[in-house]
């Protein structure tokens, strides 16, 4: 199995050497980096070449990584009937560039994109229909970046005076406590500012 | 008479509609009593899991995955455990495998069965869920039996399962299957060639093999659509391979189609029950290994060493390699995807849940175009919908 991937990563890359960054196999999984620009190119061709057949685009998502300068990584899963094989195309991109849409190419991105747009805000040009999918129609900001608190900054609430549903800035009655188990031993435990004094 | 134009008009469909199974909003509009384009709103039950696991140990991670799909629980917690055993490079025990095996097919039996039950209900047929609804409740005790919780079970861990099975656990499931064949019988008798029944979903939603694929189905849609594919045969996991079993296809793709095959599986579901049974080996249940799995009980009564695992464990957790996954596993919905990154610390740095009926609800605009109104509720309960993983 991880032969015939290895074999398959080869051939797509020496196929597309002008658009494939990398390719590697890890952990029995054969992934591909691509610039931005060739995710549509990539797609076409690893859809409808007679060894590719990735016909059905699985999975679409975004990572954050607030540290690298194209802090977000956009992650195609695609899975081919025919061979029975999995392949991951990998894309990283900068908060304010966009990257092409492949609705053209797989109707099921569609909503994929919208969800990634959403949670993460990357644009995907020449997309259809771009618009917020999972958080509430007026929502800020985008919820899974890495920057953006877990508890939000707004609150929902029923106003009894106004009659409707109002959002406010949050407030925790407790603070927000990240509890960080890196090492049991070693946290700052009530009393601990003790034992560096004399 | 002179002709006059109908104007076309929106109608809301949900949030709160007892055939929405859920709460789902579908502006639809509509050309008379004809349906023209539907546009499903979604994220009504957005909890952002995804983004509370990234700050939850691995361990607590797990509990988040049976309130994704709360109708069968703990096939969510297996693409989990096994995103998190791949990037750790252990391997569960035979017998869990086994185990795990034995509630992933029950949990396929309840789901089919609410489906079945309700997607006859939203389309007139009021008696199956009675009888799909008491053979729930008997899995649901079984589930209770092996780890405290009808649903909520958090019973797979990585590394294997909880706690091994209680005695005669498995002779009441095997004494289960028997009357439960029977249940089924019913049902279809009911349903099969029921004329009001397949009035309302022969020929309707019809999806080819090409539109399946494009829109990236898996599961018994995609089965219904005549494609013969199910990762449990494809790309074997657990006990899989060693089991023998059919996958039921269906040849038009329409919602009788895909009926069909959800009834079929559930007769393949209790045969892989008896041969999980009859092939579960004895031995351990979790991995031996304390730094992933904790200590029996009974040896954190005497041994410090197994104290100061158990108390490291639940606190810190344990630390995964860097890497990511892309792992899979069949759910009675469909392809259920866990793409897993690790930054090497305890906690995953990204868990992106691939749910099925996120992808399949994405399909009920093209399913439902130039259908009528009452044929949306068919589209919807044919294609197995729990909001629970559609919004995360």
């Amino acid at each position: 199995m991880t032969q015939a991937l290895q074999d398959l990563g080869e051939y797509i890359s020496s196929t597309l050497s002008q658009d494939v960054l990398t390719t590697a196999v890890v952990k029995g999984e054969l992934m591909l980096t691509v610039r931005p620009a060739s995710v549509p190119k990539v797609l076409t061709f690893l859809r409808d070449d007679a060894n590719c057949l990735f016909k059905l685009l699985m999975d679409l998502c975004g990572v954050d990584y607030p540290d690298r300068e194209q802090r977000f990584e956009v992650v195609y899963n695609l899975l081919s009937l025919k061979h029975n094989q999995r392949i991951r195309v990998k894309t990283a991109t900068a908060e304010d560039s966009p990257v092409p849409s492949v609705v053209g190419i797989f109707s099921s991105a569609n909503w994929m994109e919208r969800e990634v747009w959403d949670m993460y805000g990357v644009v995907f040009t020449d997309h259809p229909d771009l618009r917020r999918i999972l958080t509430d129609y007026g929502f800020n900001g985008h919820a899974f970046r890495k920057d953006f608190p877990l508890s939000g900054y707004v609150e929902l609430r029923y106003d009894d005076d106004q009659k409707r549903v109002v959002y406010e800035p949050v407030k925790l009655t407790q603070d927000f406590r990240n509890f960080d188990f890196m090492s049991p031993w070693e946290g700052m435990l009530p009393g601990d500012e003790k034992a560096g004094k004399v | 008479m002179a002709e006059s134009e109908i104007k076309s008009y929106s109608i809301n469909y949900g949030p709160q509609h007892p055939a929405a199974h859920g709460v789902l909003r579908m502006v639809l509009e509509m050309s008379g009593e004809v349906i023209e384009r539907a546009d499903p709103h979604i994220g009504l039950l957005h909890r952002g899991t995804e983004k509370l696991i990234e700050y939850k140990s691995y361990m607590q991670a797990v509990p988040y995955f049976d309130r994704l799909d709360y109708v069968c629980p703990m096939n969510q917690e297996h693409p989990f455990v096994l995103a998190t055993e791949k990037l750790l490079g252990i391997k569960a025990p035979p017998r869990a495998q086994y185990i795990r095996v034995l509630f992933d097919e029950l949990g396929r039996i309840t789901n089919h069965l609410l489906n079945i039950g309700c997607f006859a209900m939203d389309i007139g047929a009021m008696t199956p869920i009675l009888y799909a609804f008491e053979e729930r409740e008997k899995i649901m005790e079984f589930s209770e039996r092996v780890c405290g919780a009808r649903l909520h079970a958090a019973y797979y861990r990585v590394g294997g399962v909880a706690f091994d099975l209680p005695a005669g656990l498995t002779d009441d499931i095997l004494a289960w299957t028997e009357p439960f064949e029977k249940v089924a019988n019913d049902i279809e008798g009911l349903l099969n060639d029921n004329r009001i029944f397949k009035q309302r979903t022969v020929d309707i939603g019809v999806v080819t093999a090409e539109q399946a694929m494009d829109m990236g189905f898996s599961g018994p849609n995609i089965r219904g659509s005549g494609l013969a594919w199910d990762i449990r045969k494809a790309q074997p996991y657990a006990a899989y391979d060693e089991l023998d079993f059919d996958i039921p296809v269906g040849k038009n793709g329409d919602c009788y189609d895909r009926y069909m095959v959800r009834i079929m599986e559930m007769y393949e579901s209790v045969k892989l029950i008896r041969q999980a049974i009859a092939k579960m080996p004895d031995g351990p249940v979790r991995v031996d290994d304390r730094k992933i799995a904790a200590p029996p009980r009974a040896e954190m009564k005497s041994s410090m060493e197994a104290l100061i695992h158990h108390f490291k464990l639940f606190t810190e957790g344990f630390h995964v390699p860097a890497g990511e996954t892309y792992t899979v596993v069949e759910t009675p919905k469909g392809e259920f995807g866990v793409y897993l990154v690790s930054d090497g610390s305890n906690r995953p740095y990204r868990c992106k849940i691939r749910p099925p009926a996120f992808i399949h609800l994405q399909g009920m605009d093209f399913m439902s175009k130039g259908h009528m109104l009452a044929d949306a509720v068919a589209n919807l309960g044919s294609i197995d919908i729990v909001f629970g993983e559609v919004d995360r």
